[in-house]
C-alpha cells in the first residue's frame, strides 16, 4: 500500500511543469522581468559572453561566421 | 458564437463586450455603436506596442470626425507600469485599464499587440497581430474603407 502512494507521487512529479498551462501572449510581460533572465546580473551576463566570445571565436561565438587560427 | 473566449474572435463576429475604467473616462463598446472602433490590445512591456502609438494617434486625428474611435485597452498587470508608459507615450485616443485580463481572455488574442477593427453595427471586420511598420499603409486602407461616413 506504502508503495502505491509513493509511485502515485512518482506519477505526479513526473509530469513536472507540463501540467501548467503556458502563458498566454497577454501574459509574458511577466517572462520579461530582469528576475526571469537565464543569467546573473547585466555586467556578469557581459563578462561570460566576452569569455565566450573569446574561447569561440574560431567557430564564431555566439554569432555567425567564424574563422581565425582555430585554435582554443 | 460560442459561450465564453474560448474560440478566437473571428470577422463577422459580434465584437465580446468591453466596459474598462480608463485613466480618462470609463470604457464600455456597447456605447461606442454607430463609430468605426479600432481596438487595440497592448502592455507597456511589449515594444511593438510602443511603436503603434503615434500611428494610433495619427489615424484618430485624421479620421475621428469621420467616425473612427481608437479604444487601447492595456494588459499590464500593475496599472502604474500602464501609467508610466503613457507619461512617456501620449495616446490620444481612449483608454481602459485592464490588469485581469478579462477582455484579453474573452477575445482570445494570439500575439502582442492585437487590434480588432469593429464596424458600427458592433461586428468584427478584421483582426490584426503585431504591429509593424510596413503594414501601416494596408491597416489605414482597411480603416477608411470601414469609416461610417464613407459608406
Amino acid at each position: 500500500m506504502k508503495h502505491m502512494g509513493t509511485s502515485a507521487l512518482l506519477v505526479l512529479v513526473l509530469g513536472g511543469c507540463s501540467a501548467m498551462a503556458p502563458p498566454q501572449a497577454w501574459e509574458k510581460g511577466a517572462l520579461a522581468k530582469p528576475e526571469m533572465s537565464m543569467g546573473g546580473d547585466a555586467l556578469e551576463q557581459r563578462n561570460a559572453q566576452h569569455v565566450y566570445a573569446s574561447k569561440e571565436n574560431a567557430s564564431g561565438g555566439a554569432g555567425v561566421g567564424g574563422g581565425g587560427c582555430g585554435c582554443n | 458564437m460560442a459561450m465564453g473566449g474560448v474560440q478566437a474572435v473571428e470577422p463577422g463576429q459580434h465584437a465580446p463586450a468591453i466596459d474598462l475604467p480608463g485613466p480618462a473616462a470609463q470604457v464600455n463598446l456597447s456605447q461606442l455603436q454607430g463609430k468605426l472602433v479600432y481596438l487595440d490590445f497592448w502592455a507597456s512591456w511589449c515594444g511593438p506596442c510602443r511603436q503603434s502609438f503615434p500611428w494610433m494617434n495619427e489615424m484618430q486625428a485624421k479620421y475621428g470626425t469621420r467616425g473612427l474611435q481608437v479604444v487601447g485597452v492595456n494588459l499590464d498587470n500593475k496599472t502604474e507600469d500602464a501609467t508610466k508608459f503613457l507619461a512617456q507615450v501620449p495616446a490620444r485616443f481612449a483608454v481602459g485599464f485592464d490588469p485581469q485580463g478579462d477582455t484579453a481572455r474573452r477575445y482570445q488574442l494570439k500575439g502582442m499587440p492585437s487590434s480588432v477593427l469593429i464596424g458600427p453595427d458592433g461586428k468584427v471586420i478584421q483582426v490584426h497581430i503585431g504591429f509593424q511598420a510596413d503594414q501601416r499603409q494596408a491597416l489605414e486602407t482597411v480603416i477608411v474603407a470601414a469609416l461610417p461616413a464613407a459608406r
